[in-house]
């Protein structure tokens, strides 16, 4: 949107302040503040602590945490892997057989999680893929939720990448794999790992589908988050949030540094 | 010596939409072929089968007398230009270069000197650890050509090259097409174009291409000074195309006798006589009429002059006193400049 005039631009930004600050910024601000109380009867939190964040870094909830680390690390790979194996396999296809797989990527995502949940966990509850109980069956429903995103955005760098580089390798003499590895997948890169970034936050903040499968040796911190705040413990559960949210933020924000290295233009 | 391409009969078609219609056509070893025509000619269809990314619907391509239709790009060992150049962007220039030796696992050993030859050869061995983005367009296509050029490829594919460049550095570009060309008197070329003047230049042999159709081949100076039909007439340089009757008195152009040197071919009804061989003043074959414009080119005058309703262009050395628009003027042309064209050259 271009606008010109100066009392324009004032309007776009009050617009933008008035509906972005209340939706967005204040719900977290009002996070930041719980973690920090102890007491919050009148306008400001009151009884300002940091024990809340002894807590919530330590025990039981730095075990949560590990265990929502590796189990978004291992979806977000695992779904990479397989969202860009999907994508690339879709690109050769003729155009409906396409859709037909453009669809069924789409399902995770249009059906609610929960309905996955219950899909996974009746799915794998019984032999020969006994895997209800342990923590296998919380990364997978994790990587099937998350597939979706990756696939959809790989799927659109792969239609974009133009065919002119992968058509001059093959005539240079690389066959299909070898353009693949040298050529296609590093100009990928960058979508790459903003697919695996995406993938990642959507993973830590699961909550839904994974209530109905965790094992108890299991427990990924939204879990706690939600069982804090479920017994009343809002501000502990604040900072359990502001936890994970940093821990989020610190990974997307390492990605993105990898994803600036990896872009060529 | 994998060098040489014949086309037999290859008809490409996409959703039964055929854009390249039985094209036969042989490039010898050693020459430079241009495929010339306007876009949607079919001469990028043409260059993409022999590369192997459009597969004929019927027909075959031949590569050194090998039939290569069946065989994927990568087994087909040719060079390709293509006007962008698709320079990885993630590599080096050396290792851009060097890309094709790897993919064919030439010794590694041979590697490091065949990718100096390349550079070397294309004026680029200075920037062999630069990236793409850091090199200008016309250092761009250099690399590519280089590229191309390091497997040594029979057969090499140039599909508008220089149509990325500004008209400068263009007849730089030609000019050491040519010296690779004289340096790599084994490779076949062929070089597709909309631009008359490459073609004019570098080719050996022209192939004018016309919606999915070959219309017309034969070197420069055939197809310059005897072009078969109107199109072929108009796209290898310019001329004026004057409607004629033919008949046992001779050839009439508006009631004027006009004499031409040349045997008429069968039913003819077109005069084609170039701009440049059309002069000022009395002469044989004089036409009266009044100059519609006039425009200074530097070295010459062109003088649109219409004749009977007609529009006659004729390129003249710059004139001290040029005519100005209404004036009265008489042309005239040579009998051995004028060529009498087919009928129904351009409209079937």
């Amino acid at each position: 949107m271009l606008v010109h005039s100066r009392g324009a631009k004032w309007a776009v930004w009050a617009v933008f302040f008035v509906l972005f600050l209340p939706l967005f910024a204040l719900p977290l601000l009002v996070v930041l503040g719980a973690s920090f109380a102890t007491n919050w009867s009148s306008v400001l939190p009151s009884g300002l602590t940091a024990a809340h964040y002894d807590a919530a870094t330590r025990g039981e909830a730095l075990q949560a945490l590990t265990t929502s680390l590796v189990t978004a690390l291992a979806a977000s790979l695992l779904a990479l892997a397989v969202g860009t194996w999907a994508a690339l396999a879709a690109h050769a296809l003729p155009k409906p057989l396409r859709r037909v797989l453009d669809a069924l990527f789409v399902l995770p995502v249009a059906v609610p999680s929960v309905v996955v949940g219950l899909a996974v966990l009746v799915a794998f509850s019984r032999p020969p893929l006994l895997l209800n109980g342990t923590r296998w069956i919380v990364i997978l429903a994790h990587t099937v939720l998350v597939t979706a995103f990756a696939y959809q955005s790989v799927s659109a760098a792969v239609t974009r990448l133009d065919p002119a580089y992968e058509q001059a390798a093959a005539s240079l003499g690389g066959r299909p794999a070898y353009v693949l590895w040298r050529i296609r997948l590093p100009l990928l890169l960058p979508s790459l790992t903003a697919a695996a970034g995406l993938c990642f936050a959507l993973s830590m903040g699961e909550l839904s589908a994974t209530v109905m499968l965790y094992p108890p040796d299991w427990t990924p911190l939204p879990v706690l988050v939600y069982a804090a705040t479920d017994r009343g413990a809002l501000f502990a559960g604040s900072a359990l949030a502001m936890v994970l949210m940093a821990a989020t933020l610190t990974v997307l924000l390492v990605v993105s540094r990898i994803r600036t290295r990896a872009s060529y233009r | 010596m994998n060098s040489g391409i014949r086309f037999d009969s290859v008809t490409v078609a996409y959703d039964g939409n055929v854009v390249l219609d039985a094209l036969d056509l042989t490039v010898e070893p050693g020459e430079v072929m241009a495929l010339l025509g306007p876009s949607g000619s079919g001469k990028t269809t043409a260059l993409r089968a022999v590369a192997g990314f459009v597969r004929p619907v019927s027909g075959r391509v031949f590569l050194g007398g090998r039939d290569v239709t069946d065989l994927p790009p990568y087994r087909r060992g040719v060079g390709m230009v293509v006007q962008q150049y698709a320079l990885f962007p993630h590599m080096r220039v050396e290792e851009n270069v060097a890309f094709g030796l790897k993919a064919q696992k030439v010794a590694k050993g041979e590697i490091r000197g065949r990718v100096a030859q390349a550079l070397d050869m294309t004026g680029m061995a200075a920037y062999a650890r630069r990236h793409p983005r850091e090199l200008s367009g016309g250092q761009q296509q250099r690399v590519a050509i280089a590229r191309a050029l390091a497997i040594r490829p029979g057969v090499l594919l140039l599909d508008e090259p220089l149509s990325a460049l500004d008209a400068r550095l263009r007849s730089g570009m030609l000019a050491e097409l040519a010296r690779l060309h004289r340096e790599l008197p084994d490779v076949s070329i062929l070089y597709v174009t909309h631009d008359q003047v490459e073609a004019l230049t570098l080719a050996d042999r022209i192939a004018v291409m016309d919606s999915a159709r070959l219309r017309a081949y034969g070197t420069p100076r055939e197809l310059y000074r005897s072009p078969s039909d109107e199109f072929t007439a108009s796209f290898v340089g310019n001329a004026n195309l004057l409607p004629v009757t033919v008949g046992e008195e001779g050839v009439f152009f508006g009631g004027r006798r006009i004499k031409v040197s040349g045997q008429a071919p069968g039913a003819a009804d077109t005069l084609c006589v170039r701009p440049h061989l059309v002069g000022l003043g009395d002469g044989p074959n004089q036409l009266e009429g009044r100059v519609s414009e006039v425009q200074w080119r530097g070295a010459t005058h062109r003088l649109y002059v219409d004749v009977d309703g007609h529009r006659v262009m004729a390129d003249v050395r710059e004139l001290k006193d040029p005519p100005s628009h209404g004036d009265a003027v008489t042309l005239h042309f040579a009998p051995d400049d004028a060529v009498l064209l087919a009928a129904g050259g351009s409209h079937d």
